[in-house]
């Protein structure tokens, strides 16, 4: 086991390496760089583009930046915002919490509803129900977030007056951030009208995020129980005369979650990437929001530190993942 | 509710009261104004930024300048200085201080005395002194206006001569100075905040925690959320008339649009062009509209083949139907140009005569300069949007159509925004499409970072025109004191423009805002910033 376990641990190395390079390219690769940015359709003195380039260190050579940056990282100092000057890691984790929260509830909306749609698709397979359920979830996954998000704003907030617009909660409310998750922070500050609040600010872009997650676990219910269900000790508990209910949930469904339950782990990269056309769209202030206006501004630190903490977040969750996997089942860990 | 189909209504109305009940929230308070901002401020300080997001958050509700803009124009009223003299050789400029203005204090900091000189010369030494004590206080941070002003050139020093007058040594004279002092960079700190701050051992925190004079103090900022303001009671102007203000950060315009629709702000920022003619059915909503402080413009590269010959420019002027651009690009939202500057500043020449759209001629001085059968040529075109320029590539369609009618045929070519402006800059275009959005309401502001030959080398004179006997002009009218002298000077320099037709001045857009009814007082701001100590809601 422990051989195992390291094993995974010398990957995460060359992964992490990996992210950096690719953090560090792709944001270069962007024609224009942060001096530009600032200057706008106004000229700019040669002398002084020079100096401000110099000051943010983009005037040496790329392959020394890169060693440069590494090097910070090393030190486990992620740099500073080239906009507001604050840190990265301390805006990061200001940020970051909004997105967990949202993150979360998208997960669970997918998983408390795709899948029994999933179940209920695979014991009524080819009916009416079926087709329902497999027709809507394929039009969930091929639906583009921010068009989705836009249209339930447009039905659920404008038209239907049901749900608020965007935000995390209203304006009216000033909860100190504690923890920075809104519902604990209002549980906490003892507002249940608040708490109200911030749930309804939650219901839409819970959907938006959430669909496509949603789909995909309905699809994967679906075929894991239909597999499932053609075994033989599912027909010798009918047989038995079990209740049908029971066959379903306890010996069906039990083992059909096997690979759901992988499907659901795979998710949280696809949250977190799905979190940032969401969180624009809503103006959810989480880590998503913050990368793409970094990237609008060309803010190289923030790009690259906080792709480069994303990435860290997912290849520990896939490396949690892998070890319960190892202990579960031990032929993986000899593999 | 009325959406309900009738069948369904019992389940309809079920539904819709566990979710009123669900997210029923406490009415605002009247005065409570909550406005849908386009983004986050970089910072809370009025020195470091550049950005129109920023001044809205910041030097407009918390700080005031020396002198201001008249809300709605840009007249230079008096703010912190109450009256100013310039000596007769233009180079010395006295201000008389208002007296009992007061700073807004908050947990860390109570002010023990008033507005002063002190704090005139420290904000300023502050930016143009290297060694001043403040000036490096911020890691990173540059004073990136008042650089790009080249206020180090203009000003010499400034001085003390009692608590309540200062006096600025110009360099040279510079007419358009006082202008640039309305300027949000020219926002005044206090320097008891400051330092008694750095004697706390929290040094960065005035920067943080922004200290004015302004109509509203500072609350709270939730990056990227929200940003909250109470009116400040002992306003020198008077105490502003809504109690709380609120910025309600959305940066999609269309959450904005809903979000006022819904009532969840009062007034957004920047609507989509597209989204004016529903808003203006909406009976809930006002939409007000003010001329723009800009110009949307083709620059000829004179440096290049063929537009090194006046002829060539002249002649796709002529070929340029600028009517129909204003109603297909800006549908009708805005005004042909003539003139680099919009007809709303003063100086502006309405004597000067446009080029017709007139393609026949156009093909007569084509022929006349050799180019009887006309060439090719890259037509740069905006890849954003802009103020001054909704749609850069439809724009560039219509002229790309309108100048192969004269044999000259272009090729529409555009770069991601950044870059484009960067290779704009380094000359490497033969001709293209930009603008300019003014920063201050002097003429100045217009002909000398576009025109001027000092910003070829800057890039920011697209056109790398530089002509002697223009340059002299505004040059002549910088150092001329008097408005309706240098009028005269700016009218004669706008003829030269149009002679030597270095651009093709298409339009001047018109700027909106959208607002709910029952927001009173509201008033568009030339420079485009939003001010709303002036308003109240009235249910």
């Amino acid at each position: 086991m422990l051989g195992f376990i390291l094993r995974r641990l010398a990957l995460i190395v060359p992964t992490f390496i990996g992210v950096t390079l690719l953090a560090f390219a792709l944001i270069h690769l962007i024609p224009g760089d942060p001096v530009e940015n600032i200057s706008g359709e106004r000229g700019m003195d040669p002398a002084r583009r020079a100096r401000l380039l110099h000051q943010f260190g983009l005037d040496r050579p790329l392959a020394v930046q890169y060693a440069g940056y590494v090097g910070q990282i090393l030190h486990g100092d992620l740099g500073s915002s080239l906009t507001t000057h604050d840190s990265v890691a301390h805006e990061f984790a200001t940020l970051f919490p909004a997105t967990v929260e949202l993150a979360t509830f998208a997960l669970l909306f997918a998983v408390v509803v795709g899948v029994p749609a999933g179940v209920l698709a695979a014991v009524k397979r080819n009916t009416f129900a079926d087709y329902a359920v497999m027709g809507v979830s394929l039009t969930g996954y091929s639906m583009p977030i921010f068009w989705w998000a836009l249209l339930l704003i447009l039905f659920f907030s404008v038209q239907l007056g049901w749900t608020p617009v965007s935000g995390r909660i209203a304006v009216e409310y000033d909860i100190p951030a504690v923890t920075g998750f809104m519902l604990v922070d209002t549980l906490r500050a003892g507002d249940m009208a608040a708490f109200r609040s911030a749930v309804s600010h939650l219901i839409l872009p819970t959907i938006a995020l959430g669909t496509i997650p949603l789909a995909v676990i309905a699809r994967m219910t679906r075929s894991a129980m239909l597999e499932v269900l053609r075994e033989d000790y599912v027909r010798a508990a009918r047989a038995r005369g079990l209740p049908r209910w029971r066959v379903i949930v306890v010996h069906a469904l039990r083992n059909a979650s096997i690979p759901v339950i992988t499907v659901v782990g795979l998710q949280v990269g696809l949250l977190l990437s799905g979190a940032i056309l969401t969180e624009t769209i809503f103006s959810w202030p989480g880590v998503g929001n913050w990368l793409i206006h970094g990237v609008q501004s060309r803010d190289y630190p923030v790009v690259q530190g906080g792709i480069l903490l994303i990435a860290a977040l997912v290849i520990s969750v896939n490396l949690v993942v892998d070890l319960l996997y190892g202990i579960a089942n031990p032929r993986i860990r000899h593999a | 509710m009325s959406h309900c189909i009738a069948s369904r209504i019992r389940t309809c109305v079920t539904a819709s009261f566990l979710l009123s009940a669900l997210i029923a929230t406490p009415a605002l308070a009247n005065g409570t104004l909550v406005y849908c901002s386009e983004g986050s401020p970089e910072g809370f300080q009025p020195q470091f930024f550049s950005t129109g997001t920023t001044f809205d958050a910041v030097s407009v509700p918390m700080f005031n300048r020396l002198v201001e803009f008249e809300l709605g124009t840009t007249n230079i009223i008096p703010a912190l200085a109450e009256s100013w003299t310039v000596a007769p050789d233009g180079k010395t400029y006295t201000f008389k201080l208002r007296e009992g203005v007061k700073f807004h204090s908050n947990a860390n900091f109570r002010p023990t005395r008033d507005f002063d000189a002190d704090d005139v010369l420290f904000s300023w030494y502050r930016m143009a002194d290297d060694n001043h004590p403040f000036h490096k206080f911020t890691a990173g941070q540059t004073f990136a206006y008042f650089d790009d002003m080249g206020m180090k050139n203009i000003v010499d020093k400034v001085e003390k001569l009692d608590d309540y007058t200062v006096r600025f040594s110009l360099k040279r004279p510079e007419a358009p100075f006082l202008a640039d002092m309305a300027m949000d960079f020219a926002s005044i700190l206090s320097q008891q905040y400051f330092e008694a701050m750095r004697a706390k051992g929290t040094p960065n925190a005035a920067d943080v925690y922004p200290i004015g004079t302004g109509p509203f103090e500072f609350v709270s900022y939730q990056k990227d959320a929200t940003i909250r303001y109470r009116a400040f009671d002992q306003y020198w102007k008077g105490r502003a008339k809504i109690d709380n203000l609120i910025y309600s950060i959305t940066r999609d315009a269309t959450a904005r649009y809903a979000k006022l629709e819904t009532g969840e702000c009062q007034v957004m920022a920047f609507p989509k062009p597209a989204d004016l003619d529903a808003m203006r059915k909406d009976p809930r909503l006002v939409i007000q509209q003010k001329e723009g402080l800009n110009i949307g413009y083709i620059a000829f590269n004179v440096e290049k083949k063929p537009f090194d010959n006046k002829l060539v420019r002249q002649a796709l002027n002529y070929a340029t139907n600028k009517a129909a651009i204003l109603k297909a690009v800006y549908q009708g939202n805005g005004q042909v140009a003539k003139n680099p500057i919009p007809p709303i500043l003063w100086g502006y020449n309405d004597a000067v005569q446009d080029y017709a759209y007139d393609p026949a001629k156009a093909r007569q001085l084509l022929a006349q300069a050799g180019y009887a059968n006309g060439f090719e040529v890259d037509l740069w075109y905006l890849p954003v949007t802009r103020p001054y320029n909704p749609d850069g590539k439809r724009m560039a369609e219509l002229i790309q159509a309108d100048w192969e009618k004269v044999g000259v045929r272009a090729k529409l070519v555009t770069y991601e925004w950044a870059e484009y402006r960067k290779r704009s800059k380094s000359g490497e275009q033969t001709v293209m499409m930009f603008g300019w959005s003014g920063d201050n309401g002097d003429p100045d502001n217009f002909f000398v970072p576009l025109l001027g030959c000092e910003a070829v080398k800057g890039g920011g004179n697209v056109s790398r025109w530089c002509n002697k006997p223009f340059e002299d002009l505004i040059i002549k009218a910088a150092q001329t004191p008097r408005q309706a002298d240098r009028a005269k000077l700016y009218e004669a320099a706008q003829v030269i423009v149009k002679e030597e037709a270095p651009w093709i001045t298409i339009a001047h857009s018109v700027r909106f805002d959208a607002l709910r009814k029952e927001v009173r007082g509201y008033r568009m701001d030339a420079t485009a910033h939003h001010y709303f100590n002036n308003v109240e809601i009235v249910k």
